[in-house]
């Protein structure tokens, strides 16, 4: 019997060297007459040990790495392929504390399964919510995501089964179910590491999201800069078609539900729901003005469910496990978990799948490690480019929707940047206005001017010009982007900018009397 | 195969309505490297659109370029986490290395430079991407190599 050995083909992995691994893995065994099944699995989500190599040996799957190309022919020797021991020897890939102590709901399967195998898939719990959604009616379905608690993961917490009640009440036969897979924010990866490692389990969510709604046709749309992503997402789709999983009668259920995936144009401003409507149907990625809501009047102008992708990934475990057993995860209004993203300068980097309700400080220290240059933490931006920097003293504070919110800042989609003591905080508040000036999507002048007007202000006070009256003039240009934008772009560019103004005056060179 | 056939190819294999406008797009720049004023036109044709809505929407998204790149495209990664783990210094070596500036190519027409917010590998940067090849961990020494390579590569 051939030896399984699993070597992430995740875009981390990928770009850190698992190719080169894989390859000399392969050629290695071979050579030794050895033989073995390659799998290209998705990423565990560890990334300081990417390319982790795993092996199934009798007592379980137990990893290696940090690997090199360079260890391989040492790993061999050490007969790693039966679980041998070596320098790089991680043990059973299940006890290793940073996974051991998640809460995998959305990401159980991720790194564990054969991305591409349906058999795969239901060998993992893949397809018990479609089974038992098609069992439902459309209303039980989406009374049980109501019931779940489950918000949205792309910015907003909308309340999902809210959403998906306005979609099955519009009038209309034709409906369609939308997947943000955009994922702009900086530091965030949870999209795509799903998508690269469990992408039925989207496809999955998306058909029962179609059945909730009476939809019959979904888009996924995500972003160009995932090339990796892209092919997967491709494959897994024509796989589902072939296997009877979309297609005219889904699981012989009789019910039709299809998909087409959409890429793209680098654009940040079409994550947001209605400029991605004008993407999808082939025009400038402009903000709409709302009402109409896109539950009522969406892609095509038909009313549309428009869900970001780890939300609809999300649904099939709720209908599995029961929307009682989703909601006893999380606390408050924050109910569930969220797959968490560390990112910057962390000396643990990777997803944390975890309850809602843990401190910032937790996920910082106990599962990142604290910086990986070594220096102490100066601050963190926390919900991707949009979102506050958070100083330290505020580093207790519990991961929840509403705790956040109360002190000016938002978890977004959970991406969290560490920022060591060399950050010059002022520089940043400044990257913020460039980027939304880059950005904008130019349909109204308190975004598109003010984020230019901000960074010529911010220069200003940097040069050391006038930083008083420049200061109250950043502020007042802030209020105005706050108050006359038409979406959050414009209208929060301002959390990072004044967050950083607030938290760390001295990057600026103000007192803290000054700043405010 | 001139640039004209090879549109009017990758449009026929799309529906003729204004929806499959990013993909034409897309299929284009993914077999050309750019996309052709000319292409501008024949799409209008195509999709019952004007010159100008096509114009319109090409220009507004980064990804499309309406002029021909260098041999090899990298993407530098701007964005805050990659800012974190020192993507500034990057930035300026390879400014500096390839003598460019971004949206721009070296003079020997082998690589151009552009920029971009997040490969989606934020916890290993800093980041870039050649083609469809996404690289972590990039300092200058990494990026020489990269560079020096690239440059054997080419033809
Ligand atoms: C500027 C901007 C960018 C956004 N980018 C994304 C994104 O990349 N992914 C995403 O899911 N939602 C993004 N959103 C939020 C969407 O507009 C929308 O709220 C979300 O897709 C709804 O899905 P959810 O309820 O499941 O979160 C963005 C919003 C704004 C204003
Ligand atoms: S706030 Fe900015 S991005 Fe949003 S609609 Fe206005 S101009 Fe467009
Ligand atoms: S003009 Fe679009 S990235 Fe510079
Ligand atoms: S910020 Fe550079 S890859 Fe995400």
């Amino acid at each position: 019997m051939s030896v399984r050995v699993y070597v992430p083909a995740d875009t981390t992995a990928l770009a850190v060297g698992a190719e080169e691994v894989a390859l000399a893995i392969a050629a290695g065994a071979a050579a030794r007459g050895v033989s073995i099944e390659l799998v290209r699995n998705g990423s565990r989500g560890l990334f300081w040990l990417e390319p982790m190599v795993e092996v199934a040996t009798p007592a379980g799957r137990v990893a290696y790495g940090p690997v090199d190309v360079a260890d391989v022919p040492g790993l061999l020797d050490a007969g790693f392929l039966t679980g041998g021991d070596h320098p790089l020897a991680l043990g059973p890939t299940d006890d290793i504390p940073f996974l051991r102590q998640q809460e995998r709901l959305t990401f159980a399967r991720v790194g564990v399964v054969d991305p591409l195998s349906l058999d795969d898939y239901a060998a993992h719990g893949g397809l018990v919510g479609l089974r038992a959604a098609l069992a439902m009616s459309a209303s039980e379905i989406v009374q049980a995501v109501t019931d779940s608690g489950l918000r949205g993961r792309g910015g907003a917490a909308f309340p999902a089964g809210i959403k998906w009640r306005t979609v099955l009440g519009a009038p209309g036969i034709e409906k369609y179910v939308v997947c943000n897979a955009d994922e702009g924010d900086s530091g965030t990866f949870s999209d795509r590491m799903l998508l690269e490692g469990d992408p039925f389990c989207l496809i999955e969510g998306m058909v029962i999201a179609g059945l909730a709604v009476g939809a019959n046709r979904g888009y996924v749309y995500l972003r160009s800069e995932y090339p990796r992503a892209w092919s997967v997402v491709n494959a897994a789709l024509k796989r589902a078609r072939e296997a009877g999983l979309l297609g005219d009668d889904v699981l012989g259920s009789g019910r039709a539900f299809d998909i087409e995936a959409r890429l793209g144009g680098g654009a940040y401003i079409c994550g947001e729901e209605t400029a991605m409507l004008e993407s999808i149907e082939g025009k400038r990625g402009q903000v709409r003005t709302k009402p109409p809501l896109p539950a009522v009047k969406g892609l095509f102008g038909k009313p549309t469910v428009i869900n970001n992708l780890i939300t609809l990934a999300s649904v099939p475990v709720i209908l599995a496990k029961g929307a009682a057993f989703y909601r006893d995860f999380g606390q408050g209004r924050s109910l569930g978990t969220l797959p968490f993203q560390l990112a910057g300068n962390v000396r643990r980097g990777g997803l944390v799948e975890k309850a809602f309700g843990l401190t910032l400080r937790a996920l910082l220290e106990d599962f990142g490690g604290g910086t990986a240059s070594g220096r102490p933490i100066r601050a963190v931006q926390v919900g991707g480019p949009l979102g506050a920097y958070v100083p330290p003293a505020d580093f207790d504070l519990p991961l929840d929707y509403e705790a956040f919110a109360a002190r000016g800042a938002m978890i977004g989609h959970g991406g969290v940047v560490v920022f060591d003591d060399t950050v010059d905080m002022a520089r940043m508040a400044r990257f913020a206005m460039e980027f939304c000036a880059e950005e904008s999507c130019g349909k109204c002048t308190p975004c598109r001017i003010g984020s230019t007007r901000g960074m010529e202000v911010i220069d200003r006070i940097i040069a050391g010009d006038e930083r008083a009256a420049n200061t109250a003039l950043l502020q007042d240009l802030c209020s105005l982007m706050t108050d006359g934008s038409l979406c959050a772009m414009g209208g929060m560019t301002p959390f990072p900018v004044q967050s950083a103004l607030r938290h760390f005056p001295a990057d600026f060179g103000l007192d803290s009397g000054e700043a405010q | 195969m001139p640039h004209a056939a090879i549109v009017q190819r990758l449009i026929a294999a799309h529906p003729p309505r204004q929806d499959a406008l990013l993909p034409i797009l897309h299929a284009i720049q993914d077999e050309l490297g750019w996309v052709p004023p000319k292409a501008t036109t024949a799409i209008a044709q195509a999709l019952n659109l004007s010159r100008a809505e096509v114009h319109g929407v090409i220009s507004f998204y980064h990804h499309f370029r309406t002029s021909p790149p260098g041999r090899q495209v990298i993407q530098l990664c701007r964005a805050e986490a990659c800012q974190a783990r020192g993507s500034e210094a990057l930035e300026a070596h390879a400014l500096a290395a390839l003598g460019v500036g971004y949206h721009q190519t070296t003079a020997d027409g082998a690589v151009s430079l552009e920029p971009v917010y997040c490969l989606g590998n934020c916890a290993c940067g800093p980041s870039l991407r050649v083609g469809d090849q996404i690289i972590g961990r990039v300092d200058a020494a990494r990026f020489d190599r990269l560079l020096a390579n690239l440059r054997e590569e080419l033809p």
